[in-house]
C-alpha cells in the first residue's frame, strides 16, 4: 500500500471537527509525554522508532484498520521509515509532513467576528503550542497583537485581505514563545508597541504602551484601549478592541489564569495578579468577549476552533477567578506550579533583543507546550 | 579512551544515525566501545534512550564545533 502525506492544516481540521485519528507517535517516551498532538477523538500509541528497526510485526495488532492512522515523529524522517514498514505489511497509513516541528509552527486563522463600523477581528490559533495571536482589520488597515515568529504568515494574510499593517503590539514580554512583533513592524513599516515596564532591558526602539492609551485602526476609528493589568509580568497590558473584545494576554485564560513566576518574582507579583483579576477586570462589562494569548487544553476550543468566552461566563466558571481567600489564592499561584516553559530565560532574552539565535535554534527553544497558566 | 570502532554519522538526519549505530553495534563484541560522530541534534536524546532500552551504556559524550560525539559500551 502507498503511504500518504498529511500536513498540519489537515490534522488541524480533524482537531476542529472532532474527527477520529489514530496517532502512532514514534518519538521518545519523554518527548511524547511532555507534548503531543491533542484531539478530542484521537487515540495514541507511542513506540520509539528505534524499537521498530527490526520490523513492525510486533505492533500490527495494536493498529486499527477502521480509522485513519497517522505516524508522527520530530521532523518526519523516522515517521516515513515506520510508515513505509507498515505499508509493506499491508496497512494504509499517513505520516505527518514536517513532523512535530511543522506542527508547532502551524497557524490557523479563525474569524472571531465583525466590528461595529466595519472590519473584522481574526484569531490565529497556533494549535500545536497553544499560542493565540490576533489581527484587527478596518478599512484597509490592520493591527497585530502577540504575533508568533512565523511572521510571513501574518504578512501574507494581511496582503490577501488587502490590509496594510500599521500597528503591532505585544501585551507583555513573552517567555514561552519568540515574538514576531518587532520583525513584522520592520517589514511592514509599522509601529511596534511594548509595555515599558516589561521593556527596561530591550535593545531596540519601541513605542511605549501605557494605561489608557488609545490607538486607532482604519478610517472608521476602531479603538484599541490599553488597560494596565500586571501580574503575569509587571508590564502586562490588556486591550479592549471596539468596546467589545478584551484581549487578556497571559493574565486570564478560558479555564485557567496567568502564572506570576516566569521572571523570577512570583511573590512580588501575586498581589498585582490578584488586583488585575479581582478588581480591574471585575469593573469591566460582563459582556466583553475575552480573547486570551493562550489555550492550555483542547477542551478550551469552541466548535469553530476559536478560543473565546464572555467575561461574565469566566467569572462563573473559571476556578482561578473564584478564590475568595487571598492567602489561598497566593498559595495556588506560587506553589506547585507546572514546570516552566522550555528555554524560557533564553526566549525572554531573545524577545529583549539581547541574543539573536538562528531559525533552527529558535525552533528548538520553542519545543513543547506553552505552560503559561496555573489551573 | 580505547575505541573499538568509529562510526561517522555526520550529516545524516534522523533516523539514520540510530540505524547505522545499531548496525555498527552488531559488529562489535559485548564490552567493546563504539565511538559515534553525529551532527543531528536529535541524536543526543535518541541515542540515550536507544542505548538504555538496548542495555548499552553511554560512557562519554562531547560536543565540539557542532559535532556530537558519543562513546557507547555494548551491553
Amino acid at each position: 500500500m502507498a503511504i500518504t502525506r498529511m500536513n498540519s492544516a489537515e490534522v488541524t481540521k480533524k482537531v476542529f471537527n472532532k474527527e477520529q485519528l489514530f496517532i502512532l507517535d514514534v518519538r521518545n517516551e519523554n518527548d511524547f509525554q511532555d507534548w503531543k498532538i491533542e484531539g478530542e477523538n484521537f487515540e495514541y500509541l507511542n513506540i520509539p522508532y528505534f524499537e521498530l528497526l527490526d520490523g513492525v510485526e510486533g505492533i500490527l495488532d495494536k493498529i486499527p484498520t477502521e480509522k485513519p492512522v497517522l505516524v508522527v515523529c520530530a521532523k518526519e524522517g523516522s515517521s516515513i521509515m515506520v510508515a513505509e514498514m507498515l505499508s509493506d505489511a499491508g496497512m494504509a497509513v499517513s505520516y505527518l509532513e514536517g513532523g512535530m516541528k511543522a506542527w508547532s509552527e502551524h497557524l490557523e486563522p479563525v474569524k472571531i467576528g465583525d466590528l461595529k463600523d466595519g472590519g473584522e477581528i481574526y484569531q490565529f490559533v497556533r494549535i500545536g503550542k497553544g499560542c493565540l495571536s490576533y489581527m484587527v482589520v478596518s478599512n484597509g488597515e490592520a493591527a497585530i497583537i502577540d504575533a508568533t515568529r512565523m511572521t510571513h504568515l501574518y504578512l501574507e494574510f494581511a496582503e490577501s485581505i488587502g490590509a496594510k499593517i500599521n500597528h503591532v503590539f505585544d501585551t507583555h514580554l513573552h517567555a514561552d514563545h519568540i515574538s514576531g512583533g518587532r520583525k513584522i513592524a520592520e517589514k511592514a513599516g509599522a509601529t511596534y508597541w511594548l509595555p515599558p515596564k516589561d521593556a527596561t532591558e530591550v535593545t531596540f526602539a519601541y513605542e511605549p504602551l501605557v494605561d489608557g492609551k488609545d490607538v486607532e485602526i482604519g478610517k472608521v476609528n476602531i479603538n484599541i484601549h490599553a488597560l494596565y493589568t500586571p501580574g503575569h509580568t509587571i508590564g502586562s497590558t490588556s486591550f479592549i478592541v471596539d468596546g467589545t473584545y478584551l484581549l487578556s494576554g497571559d493574565i486570564l485564560f478560558i479555564d485557567s489564569i496567568g502564572r506570576p513566576d516566569l521572571a523570577g518574582l512570583a511573590q512580588d507579583w501575586v498581589g498585582d495578579l490578584r488586583e488585575s483579576l479581582y478588581k480591574r477586570y471585575k469593573d469591566l462589562s460582563e459582556d466583553l468577549i475575552v480573547l486570551p494569548a493562550h489555550f492550555m487544553i483542547i477542551d478550551e476550543l469552541n466548535e469553530d476552533g476559536s478560543v473565546s468566552e464572555k467575561l461574565g461566563a469566566l467569572y462563573r466558571k473559571n476556578h482561578g477567578l473564584k478564590i475568595e481567600d487571598e492567602n489561598e489564592f497566593r498559595k495556588m499561584v506560587t506553589e506547585n506550579l507546572p514546570p516552566q516553559p522550555n528555554a524560557y530565560q533564553e526566549i525572554r532574552e531573545t524577545n529583549m533583543g539581547k541574543i539573536n539565535p538562528d531559525d533552527e535554534k529558535q525552533r528548538e527553544m520553542e519545543i513543547g507546550p506553552n505552560r503559561c497558566a496555573v489551573r | 579512551m580505547e575505541t573499538n570502532k568509529v562510526l561517522d554519522a555526520k550529516g545524516l538526519a534522523c533516523p539514520m544515525p540510530i540505524v547505522k549505530t545499531k548496525k555498527a553495534m552488531n559488529e562489535i563484541e559485548s564490552g567493546q566501545i563504539l565511538e559515534i560522530h553525529a551532527t543531528d541534534k536529535g541524536a543526543k536524546n535518541d541515542l540515550t534512550a536507544w542505548a538504555k532500552s538496548g542495555g548499552h551504556e553511554i560512557i562519554k559524550h562531547e560536543e565540539e564545533n557542532d559535532i556530537l560525539k558519543f562513546w557507547i559500551k555494548k551491553g
